[in-house]
């Protein structure tokens, strides 16, 4: 058991180096790429009338920063949907998550559309929610709903019809051009000022997270073995989806929905670190955040010098790994 | 005496009404084991016990405290319960899944103490799951994986142990070796043992006291030579059994067995031939 946890050691270890480095390739390389001098000077001497300085403040280390937060959130998320319910294809995307957040979003932006970055988080979180359980509740309602194949259908079916009604109810009000946003995220227009919320509250979410890590071990034993090992499992089952809440939430009220990192890098975490969610939540965060920041990076070389939007490439290299997993691990439930 | 009593106890599945107004005495220091047909309740019943299912009505004592009033942390001290055909992650290791059950026993640290150790240690040397104790649980045959299971639930340290068909689909080897641990345990550790069991011959060998269901009723209690007669056994499975005694142990057997409603279809047809001519 020793030997076991160096892998994730060795993540954990590194990975303040490594976050480190992808901020720094982030900043330095896009349509316009710098020097490094150029951006060690545009952090620590920041001259407002320099165009570097200002394209690397306002755009370049937003962008950084919110890629490696955005994968850590959805990492994160999914992993804690993945070990709660012992389903292999839950994620915040595929169980309906973050087509709430988008369409709650939706529903704000025409009603009440003076909202605050701070009121979009919440509403965010709300729609969230609202996903979830609308998902969780038809699984539970229909016999045997819950099992992974089954809850994938329901989920996809639920985030279509939201994310149908979502463009109806935008294009209706003609707010389609904001709504877009949030369909096809663009990591290049983070608000700043959304970003320095976003901090706070995934850090809420993280700390949830980390609190039920243990916990979620002996729960993706399954449900009657983590009730005789004397758990609470309602208690703990409640504090995940808030986690989960709270960082899909925020992911998608920063940059709108990103496919397959919810779903990709719980696995890609397990098979590295083993299924002792202790390591796993912590590791996910980690490989997401690097995932997606990396994927950020080469989404800007694809079709260089125009941007290719981020969710085509996290769902080239997710699809075909989705069918993997419903072709090697579709016949048991076992995450 | 009893350390574990159902009393007036109803259970629901979907609405449907398994059970009502059951009542039941484990002794305590005994392994009590309760058969019948498929769907009669037995498994709602074990996890009314367990606490997996909270009853509708009614009220499940545990050492004559109420189990609804108890933290469940400190039931998972005194009694642990063993489901039927349990699954878990393939990758885990066998010493890792057994130590899960040291949990409620854990405090906020995460290492394990030297008593825990001693427990896991205990656990694999009972169950005979030494010799893998360093594999992955995916790479286990079936009997083999039962028997981590067993040292899962007997690392947690429990005076009463419930098992819900702990012999489902293992060979004959396997079930004797899993009987023969659970037996050990009540001799050797004074363990208070139900199980719930398909096999009537392993029920009338390895049992204190059967209890036998059907439809939701208990129909009858009592020792393995009160129970394992032709006259419960229609009334509970509804067939006609031929029954001996095992000359190696004393312990009543079922050697054959028809089912009873043919017989009586049978005498109905001839009953009718015969009003015929």
């Amino acid at each position: 058991m020793v030997n076991k946890n160096r892998v994730p050691k060795m993540i954990i270890l590194t990975a303040p180096l490594l976050i480190v480095l992808v901020i720094f390739l982030s900043i330095l390389y896009g349509a316009k790429s710098f020097d490094p001098m150029t951006v060690w000077n545009a952090i620590f001497h920041y001259h407002a009338d320099n165009q570097d300085h200002a394209i690397i403040q306002s755009s370049r280390v937003p962008r950084a920063l919110g890629a490696l937060l955005v994968g850590a959130y959805l990492a994160i998320s999914g992993a804690l949907m993945q070990g709660m319910t012992r389903n292999y294809l839950a994620s915040p995307s595929i169980m309906g998550v973050t087509d709430g957040s988008v369409f709650v979003i939706t529903l704000c932006m025409v009603f009440i559309p003076s909202l605050s970055s701070y009121q979009m988080i919440f509403a965010s979180m709300i729609g969230s929610a609202l996903g979830a359980i609308i998902v969780f509740g038809f699984g539970s309602l229909i016999r045997n709903g819950l099992s992974p194949i089954r809850l994938a259908i329901i989920g996809t079916v639920i985030g279509t019809f939201l994310s149908s009604l979502s463009a109806a109810i935008a294009s209706y009000f003609q707010v389609s051009q904001n709504v877009s946003f949030w369909y096809n995220a663009r990591l290049h227009q983070i608000d700043p000022s959304m970003l320095k919320l976003a901090i706070p509250f995934g850090v809420i979410g993280i700390i949830l997270a980390l609190y039920v890590s243990k916990s979620i071990t002996i729960l993706s034993l399954g449900e009657d073995i983590s009730i005789t090992l004397g758990q609470r499992t309602k208690y703990i089952k409640i504090i995940s989806m808030l986690a989960v809440i709270f960082l899909t939430g925020t992911a998608v009220a920063l940059v709108g929905k990103i496919g397959f990192v919810g779903l990709i890098i719980p696995h890609m975490t397990r098979f590295l670190v083993g299924i002792d969610y202790k390591w796993v939540i912590p590791c996910a965060g980690i490989v997401g955040g690097l995932f997606l920041a990396i994927c950020d990076i080469l989404s800007r070389f694809i079709n260089y010098p125009f941007e290719t939007p981020i969710g085509v490439l996290t769902a080239i290299i997710g699809v075909p790994f989705f069918l993997y997993l419903i072709r090697s691990k579709g016949g048991k439930n076992v995450v | 005496m009893s350390i574990l009593r159902v009393e007036n106890a109803e259970a629901r599945y979907e609405g449907n009404v398994i059970f009502e107004n059951l009542c039941l005495d484990v002794i305590k220091g005994k392994i009590t084991t309760i058969i019948g047909p498929n769907g009669c309740g037995k498994s709602t019943l074990l996890k009314t016990m367990g606490r997996i299912l909270k009853p509708k009505f009614g009220k499940v004592y545990l050492q004559d405290q109420d189990i609804n009033t108890l933290p469940t942390q400190e039931i998972a001290k005194r009694l642990t319960l063993l489901p039927q055909n349990p699954i878990a992650p393939g990758e885990l290791g066998v010493e890792e899944l057994i130590s899960y059950g040291r949990y409620p026993h854990r405090k906020n640290i995460s290492n394990l103490t030297t008593e825990d150790k001693e427990k896991i240690e205990w656990a694999l040397e009972i169950t005979h799951t030494l010799p893998y104790r360093d594999r992955p649980l995916g790479s286990l045959s079936g009997g083999q994986r039962q028997k981590v299971w067993l040292a899962m639930a007997l690392a947690q340290d429990t005076t009463v142990l419930l098992l819900d068909e702990p012999t489902t689909y293992l060979d004959l080897a396997h079930q004797l070796d899993v009987l023969q641990i659970v037996e050990n345990l009540n001799h050797h550790h004074q363990c208070t043992v139900v199980m719930v069991l398909h096999d009537i011959n392993h029920a009338a060998r390895f049992s204190h006291e059967i209890v036998g269901m059907r439809d939701g009723k208990i129909m009858a209690t009592g020792s393995p030579h009160e129970l394992i007669t032709a006259d419960t056994l229609k009334q509970i499975f509804h067939i006609d059994a031929r029954i001996m005694v095992d000359p190696s142990n004393g312990s009543p057997v079922c050697f054959g067995y028809e089912s009873a409603l043919a017989e009586e279809e049978f005498v109905l047809h001839k009953e009718k031939e015969n009003v015929a001519t």
